[in-house]
């Protein structure tokens, strides 16, 4: 471990939240419909897209309005990606295919789509050997917007639903996502991809460069617009990478500095959306205290990680490392990390894309040591609360809130109430059914991963041998589908590609559809009870607090809401992880 | 149900012509003019000849994938062949695996071989340092530690006839500091103290 290492961490914590409040004001301004300083760039394109998509923004949604209009438009989101994905072939006329790739298979395809609708981003397949710009750019960043505004306008909505005082409207589902996209990632990603190319990001449509070295060795450099994408990934939590190996890859994360700023432009929506909440509530500490309950549960999963890798790993000392820091030398698991991260860098920045449903990468999850691997596990297992993706961040903690004013109030033999508004038996079965979602969906398919010989036939046996490595990627597979995030254990794999370009290439139908069907669902079943609590709390009137009235927003709260969210992580999940990470984290045993 | 389709079918449209062509087109455009030469990836020529970017690593190594005593090394890779930049890939190394332990016994052995007999006192596994014995990330890393360069100095300074003070001058030249001074690590970049290696030798 190192100062500069420990120095990041803190540097981090503070710029973020810096950013984090003004940034908070400002959507809790968009979606309030105050005035900001882009509206007299965006008003005039806002009206445009309201005359064409026929849309009456003064039209208030209920729940299931809301819900139906975010349904359709994610149905045909999926078709019209999957649609350009299976004709990839077709669009080479538009230029923007130099390397000629044909389209994946069907199975990999519905993963591929299904992937990227959801905001998971798990990929199986490798961007710079089978993706056209084409794709890239019409089809994947594309849903990397909706998919993005589709989440922050659901945290938007039961937002609302908390706050509002009168009637059952959350307000209008074309019109917030309009707004997200227009007021927030739209101008947000064009300043971020050109500081990437600034900091050498490449952004063109040329050809592969083809060369021979000064060693007189033929070799290729990939070449795409990769700073444009890479912007919107990371602000929208997606994580897809442009290349294979993602945010390691020099082009998509050239140096050190891109690396702290990379990580910041990942948290920053979801932290301010906690801030945002805290305002448009009225009542700023409600914010603050979910503000901290993050941020402890983040610093402590951030902490133990770097620890863990700066240790070294078992394999690296069977084989006489030494792995201690000396001058010169970042010692610690270098192995499947970069130099210029270095041991720190690439810790916090796992951390920060684990937590969060981004699931972008800069080093190799399978790489991390025993316990540092246990952390991206710990974080998934918290279903993504800890700030979490854009919006769904938000959502999912506060299910994680009325949970614990239910079991607080239960303590105290007092009515629960948020808020002021009383929650009642109809949330609370809400509630729990929308948090356990994700956790039975992970379970469920790891179980039947793991039991069947379809698939196992997705674990890569030249690596991980047959020890409890081959399980944790199964395992992560499934939590990181089910969450959303797409980060991988990524040897663990759905697509056999033996050339570039998917000639020859065949999917594994198990992993694919299970994968799809795991990230389909459990994206869209929590969104819906998600925008049913909201819908039931609306209409709710609002009871003065009084003196017994359980406060939401002091300390022994955050002690509370953590011990909730931890309590049921720990009790889902703690027995598979045991048998995973946490075993080659106790050993020194070498498989 | 219709309404909220052809809403939809029409939002998802124009949500392609903005965010999925427009605003990428956009960005290349100012990119090009206003970084040209990240935009493209940092291209490096000589004698009006590509040779790399400056960015990515390369093997240095010949055909076979023996290491060029006279140049720099770069840090073992994971992809097929190493350093291929046109299929990057992790190589997903458990960290208590038998099979990482011999593949980073066997970079620390071939890293003795090729350097033991220049360092003063010889190499063990002890003094490797780690970047060298570990598999990058992305598979082109384009940078070794301070210390990788350091100790491969003696071999260059021996095998080009060179003083070593003259070699230190290059890593110092070539290696780039922290982000900011705090985030990340330093790093030498070996394709550029290859080509400053190269130079020296055209023009003395």
């Amino acid at each position: 471990m190192t100062i500069s290492g420990w120095l990041t961490i803190f540097l981090f914590v503070g710029v973020l939240t810096a950013l984090a409040i003004p940034m908070g004001s400002y959507l809790a301004a968009v979606y309030s419909g105050e005035r900001t300083f882009l509206d007299p760039i965006m008003r005039v394109p806002e009206r445009f897209a309201y005359r064409i998509m026929r849309v009456d923004p003064t039209r208030e949604q209920n729940w299931k309005q809301y819900a139906k209009s975010l349904i359709i438009f994610s149905l045909v989101g999926w078709l019209l990606i999957y649609f350009i994905l299976r004709t990839q072939g077709l669009w080479s006329f538009t230029g923007l295919n130099p390397m000629g790739f044909h389209s994946m298979p069907a199975n990999v395809t519905f993963n591929t789509a299904s992937s990227f609708l959801t905001n998971t981003n798990w990929q199986y397949y490798g961007g710079e050997t089978t993706m056209s710009y084409f794709s890239q750019m019409a089809g994947l960043a594309v849903q990397n917007y909706a998919s993005a505004a589709v989440g922050i306008v659901v945290a938007v909505a039961l937002i609302r639903g908390i706050a509002g005082r009168t009637g059952s409207s959350l307000g209008n589902f074309y019109q917030d996502v309009v707004r997200t996209i227009l007021w927030i990632l739209l101008p947000l990603s064009f300043v971020i991809s050109l500081v990437l190319v600034s900091q050498g990001s490449i952004q063109n449509f040329s050809h592969y460069l083809n060369f021979h070295g000064i060693q007189q060795i033929a070799q290729t450099i990939a070449m795409g617009p990769v700073a444009s994408q890479e912007a919107i990934k990371l602000l929208g939590t997606n994580g897809g990478g442009f290349f294979n190996v993602n945010s390691a890859h020099p082009f998509e994360n050239p140096t050190g500095f891109t690396n702290f700023f990379e990580m910041l432009v990942v948290l920053l929506i979801p932290a301010a959306l906690v801030f945002a909440y805290g305002k448009m509530v009225g009542a700023r500490r409600q914010g603050y205290a979910i503000y901290t309950t993050m941020m402890v549960m983040f610093l402590g999963a951030v902490i133990v990680c770097y620890i863990a890798e700066a240790h070294g790993s078992p394999a690296q000392h069977a084989a006489g490392l030494h792995t201690a820091v000396t001058a010169g030398s970042t010692g610690g698991n270098l192995e499947g990390k970069e130099q210029r991260f270095g041991i720190a860098g690439s810790a916090i920045f796992n951390v920060v894309t684990t937590v969060t449903s981004c699931g972008a990468v800069n080093s190799a999850l399978e790489s991390f040591t025993g316990i540092g691997g246990a952390v991206p596990f710990a974080n998934l297992s918290a279903s993504e609360v800890i700030f979490g993706g854009v919006g769904t961040g938000l959502y999912s903690i506060l299910l994680y809130v009325l949970l614990a004013v239910f079991i607080g109030g239960l303590m105290v033999g007092r009515t629960p109430e948020y808020l002021g508004k009383k929650i009642g038996a109809r949330e609370i079965k809400l509630v729990s059914l929308g948090i356990l979602i994700t956790p039975l969906s992970a379970l469920f398919c790891t179980a039947l991963a793991t039991a069947s010989s379809a698939g196992r036939a997705s674990i890569d046996t030249a690596v991980a041998g047959g020890g409890p490595q081959a399980f944790s990627e199964t395992f992560y597979a499934y939590l990181s589908q089910a969450n959303n995030n797409g980060s991988a254990f990524a040897g663990y794999t759905g697509f056999i590609q033996p050339n570039a370009g998917n000639l020859g290439s065949h999917g594994i139908s198990f992993a694919d559809f299970l994968g799809g069907g795991a990230m389909l669902f459990a994206r869209y079943a929590p969104i819906l009870f998600a925008l049913a609590v909201a819908g039931s709390l609306a209409g709710k009137r609002v009871s003065p607090a009084g003196l017994g009235t359980m406060r939401t927003d002091n300390g022994t709260f955050v002690v509370l809401l953590i011990g909730v969210i931890v309590l049921v992580g720990a009790l889902t999940f703690f027995p598979a992880m045991l048998l995973g990470p946490i075993v080659q984290g106790l050993t020194g045993h070498l498989y | 149900m219709r309404k909220d389709i052809i809403t939809s079918a029409i939002g998802m449209l124009v949500l392609t012509l903005v965010c999925g062509l427009a605003y990428p087109l956009l960005v290349t455009g100012i990119s090009q003019v206003a970084f040209h030469g990240n935009a493209n990836g940092q291209q490096v020529f000589v004698d009006g000849k590509l040779v790399g970017s400056k960015i990515i690593g390369q093997a240095f190594t010949d055909a076979k994938g023996n290491p060029l005593p006279q140049y720099f090394q770069s840090r073992p890779s994971g992809t097929d062949p190493a350093d291929n930049d046109a299929g990057t890939e992790f190589a997903n190394y458990g960290p208590n695996s038998v099979i990482t332990e011999k593949a980073i016994a066997a970079n620390i052995k071939q890293y003795i071989a090729l350097n033991g007999k220049y360092y003063p006192g010889g190499l063990n596994a002890g003094k490797v340092p780690v970047d060298a014995a570990d598999t990058s990330a992305s598979g082109v890393d384009p940078d070794i530690s301070v210390l990788n360069a350091d100790i491969q100095a003696y071999r260059i300074a021996a095998v080009r006839h060179l003083s070593l003070a003259t070699v230190h001058g290059l890593i110092s030249k070539y290696t780039s500091g922290r982000g900011l001074g705090f985030s990340g690590e330093p790093g030498v970049d070996v394709l550029e103290l290859n080509l400053a290696l190269n130079r020296l030798r055209t023009n003395p």
